[in-house]
Parts: structure tokens; C-alpha cells; sequence
């Protein structure tokens, strides 16, 4: 049991002094940074495998020949003959509207009505998604259509481009991990010091519950109900403040449609994981009192 | 010791066979001790400061293990008991210490009732014994008062009625009249002595030899430097059981 049951007149045993150490506010603090660091962790997770798979089977190909015409016609050549082949799940022709529109915000001018934007040779882009996970030979077949439609062409994959993108999201999930787990072991530390000063504190009073025969798993019980009880006041109280935290960053990012930062979500599996760690917090804190106690309690006879 | 057989009904209740105790590197505080403790026998231990009186009485109630020797206690060999098995044998041993340690935030009550409520007896059950033994001890009208607020007797009495409630067979206590009137120390004695009547083994460590003379038929153990007089053999070798 995490929070052990003792009877109501042995918890008088101890007095009652009910958060008036450092402990509660010490672990609200480690709890509260746990929750957002592990949501960030499962945020940027969540990102990283959105792109990872956006970008993985995608390709660009730009076709440059510079008789806008025969651009035009390859292109559409292309499309229609990648649309039809089994590997390749869709095709489309990037309008050249879009193109300006995208080249629009570099040039100042985002309705694409600059006449400089519009004098510009764009190429003409096809993108391509690949189906299933063979993308090696489905790459050689595309180059092999590419040839036949619209020679001189360009496959540019994404993965090329938004890989390192990509690795370093998932660099930053793994280290928003390894704080969740740093500061589990912050916490548990706390807790270890806290057994401690309370088996200091409460010294005599242990003796004299030896003396007359009391058990180390009565007096183990003891503390840790009191430390259980302790941290977990203080992992409701983190716990509160980082869902406060959260439930505004995610009220921000609800308006948050466009770019990388729209594949950011904590999804049910992420706010599951978020729900459970209180809880997983609470029932560490409680085993390593346990354990801190019964150990300290055997170097007494 | 050859003399006291374990499991024999009637035998010793607490036997010490060579017994030394040295705490760290440093010489032993208390060598060669050996005695036997009948079963319903009054004991009184005598000595200097220092001589090893308290160390003594730490092994008598399982606080110390010695550094050599063999203990006996119940019938069993105490100095190779497992740890887990200390707390039975703890609940058999009643103490009283010199410095009382009462819990500081339990009423008086509450600290005579700790050793049944460790033992597992139903608050039920407990409220008439200790009503009982407040009344006993002349403290029923401040069962609820904590232990700041009783005199130096008041507290000790309490001390004492924590460490009989439970009915030990053993009641181990370390200067239990040191910090009381001549008067309460007499009242303390004769607590001791009626529970002795009823069977239990009382060890009293004291200065006190005016205390002394007032128990018929209680025996005396001197600590002299650590080593126990015994100049007669009675304690290693008494000539019969008082129970």
C-alpha cells in the first residue's frame, strides 16, 4: 500500500506538524518541473514522429527547363504518370500561385502581386508521396519516370532538408526525458533526506518504541504513512500548478495552426502519462521512505 | 554456567556466562560477568558512577548485545537471536529509566497505554487497565495532562506504570528513585515490590542503600570496575528459587 493504514492512536506518536518542514514545497517544486519537462518531452516526441513520417516518403521534384511551355507540360506528364504508378500513393503539381505566395513573404509582398515576383522563371515542383516503407527502390523507379517525363529534373527528398530538423526535436525529447528522470531521482533524494531528519528528529521516541517491543515494520509504517502523506501534498500541489501551466500554454497553442509547432500535441497517451505520474511519484516517494527507514532502523538493535 | 539448564521449567530467568562488553576499540567497560536471575527475585545493582551499572542494565533489556560471552534470557541464547525476534522478548521486559523518556506530545494515558497498543490490544480493551493503573499510581485526575506539566515524581510514576502495564515478567529499572523525594522514592518502592509479589522479576539499579534495606529478601549485585562482585557465589550459583 502506498500510504499505509495505521491505527488513529498510534499516528499520535508522532506530532503533528502537517507541512511545516520543507519537504512538501521542495517536492510541489520538483513535481511541477517533472510535469512540464515531461510534457515538453511527449510534445516534442510527438512533433518529431509527426515529421519524421510527413517527411520520410516525400520527395520534391523541380523541373528547371527554362521554356516555361514544355516546364508546364512536363510537369503535368510527370504527375499524371507518377499518380499512376502502384509506389507512389499521391502527385500533385505545386501550383504556381502557391509558389509565389510562399516566395511572396521573403520578397514583402504576400498577395503575389509584385510584378518582380511574378517576372521571376520559378520551376515547376511536383510533389510526390511514396506508399509503404521500401523508399530505396521507389526512389530508383522515380528517377527512372523522371528521366522519361521531364528530363534534367531534380528529385529532392524532404528527409534531405527537414532530417536534421527532425533529429533535433527528438534530441530535445530526449533530454526533456532525461530531466523527467533526473528529477524522479531529485525527488527521491528528497525523500531519503527527509526519512533521515525525521528518524533524527524523532530519535528518542524510537528507541523508546524498541524498547517495549515495537516492530521495525510498526515504526517503518509510521514515518512513511507521515512521509507518504507529506510529499503527497506536495506533488497535489505541483501537480495543480503545472496542469494551471499546461492547460495555459495549451489555450496559447490551440491558435498555433501552421509550421512545425501545429504537429506539437500531448495527445491522450501523453496526458495519460502526465495523470500517472503524480501517482507514480507518490508511490516512490513512499518505497524509498520505506526502504531509507528499514534500512537506518537495522543499524539499531 | 553450568548450573542453569535453558528450557528447564523453573530454571534461571535471565543468565549472563562470562559476559564482557567493550563499545568500540577501547577496553571493555564490563568483563567477566555472570550471574543468574531467578524467576519472582528482587535484585538490586550497586555501584560507583561508571562502574557499568547502566551498560549492565542495556543488556538486561535487550538494548546492547555483549562483545563476548553468552546471555540467556527466557531460556533463550539472546546473543545470537536474530533481530526479528527481539521485539517478543522486548514486550516480555518492562524498563524504567533514570531520565523517564516519556513521548513529549502524548498525554500521561497515552503513555502508559504505548505498550499495549504496540502489542496490538484494542483500545477497547486498554481503557480499563490503564484507567487502572492511573488510578494506581495516584494519577487518575491528570490522565490527560503531557509530561511538561507533572512534577518529577508524577513523570516517573508514569515511567513506571508504562513499564508494568504490559505485566512483564522482568521490570528492569535504572535509577528509578534518583530524580524523587525520599518519600516518592519510598511510594516507588513499594510500587516495585507489590509487583514483585506478583511474580515479576524486578532489577533495580540504585545508589541508594537506605532503599536497599527496606526489601526483605532482595539480592545484591555490586559493579566494581566493570566486574561483578559476587564474593559469595550466590548470584552465579543461588541457593534456591524465591517463586
Amino acid at each position: 500500500m502506498i500510504i499505509p493504514r495505521v491505527p488513529v492512536q498510534h499516528r499520535r506518536l508522532l506530532p503533528d506538524r502537517r507541512l511545516s518542514g520543507p519537504t512538501p514545497w521542495v517536492v510541489a517544486i520538483l513535481m511541477m518541473l517533472t510535469l512540464l519537462a515531461a510534457a515538453a518531452g511527449v510534445g516534442l516526441a510527438r512533433s518529431a514522429n509527426a515529421i519524421g513520417d510527413a517527411i520520410a516518403g516525400r520527395v520534391t521534384v523541380q523541373i528547371v527547363t527554362a521554356n516555361p511551355v514544355t516546364r508546364a507540360e512536363q510537369a503535368a506528364a510527370l504527375r499524371r504518370a507518377a499518380a499512376a504508378q502502384p509506389f507512389v500513393r499521391s502527385a500533385r503539381s505545386v501550383e504556381r500561385e502557391e509558389l509565389q505566395a510562399t516566395l511572396g513573404q521573403w520578397f514583402g509582398s504576400a498577395d503575389g502581386d509584385d510584378p518582380v515576383l511574378k517576372s521571376l522563371p520559378l520551376p515547376a515542383l511536383v510533389d510526390v508521396d511514396f506508399v509503404g516503407e521500401d523508399r530505396g527502390s521507389h526512389m530508383e523507379a522515380l528517377r527512372a519516370l523522371v528521366a522519361r517525363e521531364a528530363p534534367g529534373a531534380r528529385i529532392i527528398p524532404h528527409a534531405e532538408w527537414l532530417g536534421p530538423v527532425a533529429r533535433l526535436i527528438r534530441s530535445l525529447a530526449w533530454i526533456a526525458g532525461a530531466m523527467v528522470l533526473l528529477m524522479a531521482a531529485a525527488s527521491a533524494a528528497v525523500v531519503i533526506m527527509t526519512a533521515r531528519a525525521a528518524l533524527g528528529t524523532h530519535y528518542a521516541t524510537i528507541e523508546m518504541l524498541h524498547m517495549i517491543g515495537a516492530t521495525d515494520r510498526q515504526i517503518t509504517r509510521l514515518f512513511q504513512r507521515r512521509i507518504a502523506i507529506d510529499t503527497a501534498y506536495g506533488i497535489a500541489l505541483g501537480s495543480t500548478v503545472a496542469a494551471a501551466i499546461l492547460l495555459l500554454i495549451g489555450w496559447q497553442w490551440s491558435g498555433v495552426t501552421a509550421g512545425l509547432a501545429a504537429t506539437a500535441s500531448l495527445g491522450p497517451a501523453g496526458w495519460a502519462l502526465l495523470l500517472a505520474l503524480p501517482l507514480l511519484a507518490i508511490a516512490l516517494a513512499a518505497l524509498t521512505a520505506r526502504q531509507t527507514l528499514l534500512a537506518a532502523l537495522k543499524k539499531i538493535l | 554456567m553450568t548450573d542453569a539448564s535453558p528450557a528447564r521449567p523453573g530454571g534461571a530467568m535471565v543468565e549472563f556466562d562470562g559476559v564482557g562488553l567493550r563499545y568500540g576499540p577501547d577496553a571493555e567497560i564490563l568483563s567477566d560477568i555472570s550471574f543468574n536471575l531467578q524467576p519472582g527475585s528482587f535484585y538490586f545493582l550497586t555501584g560507583a558512577s561508571g562502574a557499568g551499572k547502566t551498560s549492565l542494565l542495556k543488556m538486561l533489556y535487550l538494548a546492547q548485545r555483549p562483545s563476548r560471552g553468552i546471555v540467556r534470557l527466557f531460556g533463550e541464547d539472546l546473543v545470537a537471536m536474530p533481530r526479528h525476534r527481539l521485539p517478543g522478548f522486548r514486550r516480555r521486559i518492562g524498563v524504567v529509566f533514570q531520565d523517564f523518556r516519556l513521548i513529549p506530545h502524548l498525554s500521561a494515558r497515552d503513555n502508559i497505554a504505548l505498550p499495549l497498543r504496540i502489542a496490538g490490544v484494542s483500545e477497547e480493551d486498554l481503557s480499563g487497565p490503564v484507567g487502572e493503573m492511573l488510578s494506581w499510581i495516584g494519577l487518575g485526575d491528570r490522565a490527560d495532562a503531557r509530561p511538561a506539566t507533572l512534577s518529577g515524581g508524577e513523570q516517573q510514576r508514569v515511567a513506571i506504570a508504562r513499564a508494568v502495564i504490559a505485566r512483564p515478567q522482568l521490570l528492569v529499572a535504572d535509577e528509578p528513585t534518583g530524580n524523587v523525594d525520599p518519600e516518592m522514592a519510598m511510594r516507588l518502592l513499594g510500587l516495585f515490590e507489590a509487583l514483585n509479589r506478583l511474580g515479576t522479576t524486578v532489577v533495580v539499579a540504585t545508589h541508594d542503600i537506605h532503599l536497599i534495606s527496606r526489601i526483605e529478601n532482595a539480592q545484591m549485585m555490586r559493579l566494581e570496575k566493570g566486574r561483578l562482585a559476587d564474593p559469595t557465589g550466590a548470584l552465579r550459583y543461588p541457593p534456591a528459587n524465591r517463586a
